[in-house]
């Protein structure tokens, strides 16, 4: 149809945002929907700039239930379609996404988490986890990657769109305020050079040939009658998700084999504990790192078999335990301590993260 | 064995009859409306979308694609398919619960952006799945599970013009009429005239039909067909209020 966006392999230095915009590009997405809100708007300035020079379009809609309906209505027609949101944008998103949920729709959703709750600040945090992982109503049937960095929203977005077509659960990319506007260096390429296949999407609906006559109608529903056929569609869905969950779990571990104390974190602030860490090492202390790349599905097999073989664990996250809780759930039953450090809506610096492994390592 | 009754070609005939309560009018609407896609030959186009509350009986009703969504986003549903997918007739079906209240919003918004999709809202004056509630709609005087007393246009307001609101937020290329299940005829062409706008792309096009809904109204079939054609004509006036093309409105053509 248009040139290839991204053609050459090369670094650059760019904000998150515009970074989620390129990685959305190169993934083959046919159409972004969006709504301001800080601090995603700029993945809409950028896609809005890109998407005609490429034969994308864009949607501003009147508001994130509307910009979440619509990427539904841009999935069922066939399309790459996703949207971005933060914070209270984040909270009536949730409606749309669980419709997703329900009728397995393959949306992409970038979020940009903000200050929590209610409006807070714009800048930054990791309080979207729990509403991003569980969504609304629901099972919380959906897949939710938490990037550390820029080059991670480039593959992993590029990655969501896969994965949701793939397997048909809302896919979620969940970044922050410091990823989405501070500029770094990644490496920006064309997944299909580099051997990533790029699913083709199928559409749900508009198929060839008149319904009843040449094909059955595709109609799709969200409403059932019976609590038994409730029950029936969600432990389908369920037994599905789990099935697949090993192979859709990701996480990055440093140093864990033999540590005494694992401090796990997600996302921007997992930056922070892996220099924590390296500091920590060249001191001689045994501290290791776990991230979770995934936050839903969880890498429930490594965090459990990591409970059961060190002594302490550190959960660090710029949330008041909203990490911390989904870790807890599978650590449950192991005889590690668990401590914690909880900085809700605030960043985390590698020496406050060393001071806290210290005073937890000297406790008896 | 009974005669089957003629259904239009649009229509599932596997799962008939159809799920609402007797007498209510969506089962009229969507025979007018599935005749409308008949005479256009449009029924290997056309996803049909409906809303939450009675109006998602119907998302097997018809031999056509379809989704139901939730209440009052069946406006952004079709709204986001059609800019995917231009090449399809993306209806809209909703009441007026879920398209003049908690989706009024979306409604605007298609509206204002002139989105090429048709919007079709079933008037009933009253939220009826879940157990006949006030609307934007009720009647001043009308009796519901929530103004029990009658609704107090003082307190709660007067019946809202949906219809004419939407018409005077479209821009040129907006179709926009008012028709009831009392006119059957008139109501098909409306729809008919509104899925021509859509498919010749002029622009957004919007039907609100009267409809009736004797179960939670309490009322027998001469009183039923009386507070359509009285009651509810006094303040909603049928007729052609946008043509594109057209400068003035036509009421009760």
């Amino acid at each position: 149809m248009t040139e290839a966006p991204v053609i050459e392999e090369k670094r650059v230095f760019m904000t998150g945002n515009e970074v989620v915009a390129w990685a959305a590009l190169a993934a083959g997405a046919d159409i972004m929907y969006g709504y301001p809100i800080t601090p995603q708007n700029e993945v809409m300035h950028y896609w809005s700039r890109l998407a005609p020079r490429y034969g994308r379009n864009f949607l501003q809609t009147e508001d994130e239930l509307s910009a979440g309906f619509a990427t539904t209505g841009g999935v069922m027609a066939g399309s790459k379609a996703f949207t971005a949101t933060a914070g209270s944008g984040s909270v009536l998103m949730q409606e749309p996404m669980a419709m997703a949920e329900m009728m397995r729709l393959p949306t992409v959703t970038v979020v940009q988490q903000r200050g929590g709750p209610s409006t807070a600040t714009v800048i930054y945090s990791q309080q979207e986890v729990t509403l991003t992982t569980m969504g609304g109503n629901g099972e919380g049937i959906r897949v939710v990657y938490s990037t550390a960095g820029h080059q991670d929203l480039y593959d992993y977005t590029i990655k969501a769109f896969n994965i949701a077509w793939k397997y048909r659960f809302p896919t979620f990319v969940l970044g922050d305020g410091y990823q989405a506007k501070m500029r770094e260096p990644l490496t920006i390429y064309d997944p299909e050079r580099r051997g990533i296949k790029l699913l083709q999407p199928d559409p749900f609906v508009g198929g060839e040939g008149e319904p009843g006559r040449d094909r059955p109608p595709a109609q799709y529903r969200n409403t059932y009658n019976l609590e038994e056929e409730l029950y029936e569609k969600i432990m389908s869905d369920m037994r599905e998700f789990e099935e697949n969950s090993a192979d859709i779990a990701e996480y990055e571990s440093r140093h864990t084999e033999d540590a005494e104390l694992v401090i796990i974190a997600h996302g921007i602030v997992f930056r922070a504990v892996r220099e924590a860490v390296d500091n920590l090492r060249r001191q001689s202390l045994s501290v290791g790192a776990f991230r979770p790349v995934t936050l839903r599905p969880l890498p429930g097999g490594q965090i459990k078999e990591l409970a059961a073989r060190v002594k302490k664990i550190l959960v660090v996250e710029s949330a008041y335990g909203q990490i911390a809780r989904l870790v807890k759930e599978k650590v449950c039953g192991a005889a590690c301590e668990i401590y914690s450090m909880f900085k809700p809506g605030i960043g985390i610096a590698a020496a406050e993260v060393e001071m806290r492994a210290k005073e937890i390592l000297a406790k008896q | 064995m009974q005669p089957v009754p003629a259904m239009p070609k649009s229509w599932r005939l596997d799962n008939k009859p159809h799920k609402f309560c007797p007498g209510c009018g969506h089962g009229l609407i969507l025979k007018c409306l599935g005749k409308a896609i008949d005479e256009l030959e449009i029924q290997s186009r056309v996803v049909y979308g409906c809303d939450i509350g009675c109006s998602l009986l119907s998302w097997d009703l018809f031999n056509l694609d379809a989704v139901q969504t939730h209440h009052g986003r069946t406006t952004p549903v079709m709204a986001g398919m059609k800019r995917a997918r231009p090449e399809l007739i993306c209806i809209a079906y909703m009441g007026d619960g879920g398209g003049y209240s908690i989706g009024v919003q979306h409604l605007v918004g298609a509206a204002m952006r002139n989105e090429k999709i048709t919007v079709i809202v079933a008037n009933n004056t009253q939220y009826a799945m879940t157990g006949g509630q006030m609307a934007p709609t009720t009647l001043p005087g009308q009796k519901t599970e929530t103004s029990p007393y009658g609704r107090d246009a003082e307190t709660t307001g007067l019946p809202f013009r949906g219809a004419e609101m939407i018409a005077a937020i479209v821009p040129e290329g907006a179709y926009v009429a008012r028709g009831s299940i009392s006119h059957l005829t008139q109501l098909t062409r409306f729809l008919k005239k509104a899925l021509k706008n859509q498919i010749d792309g002029h622009g957004f096009s919007f039907v609100e039909a009267l409809s009736a809904c004797p179960t939670n109204w309490r009322t027998d079939a001469a009183r039923t067909w009386e507070f359509v054609e009285k009651d509810m004509a006094e303040h909603f006036k049928r007729g052609e209020i946008k043509i594109p093309g057209k400068k003035e409105a036509v009421t009760d053509a």
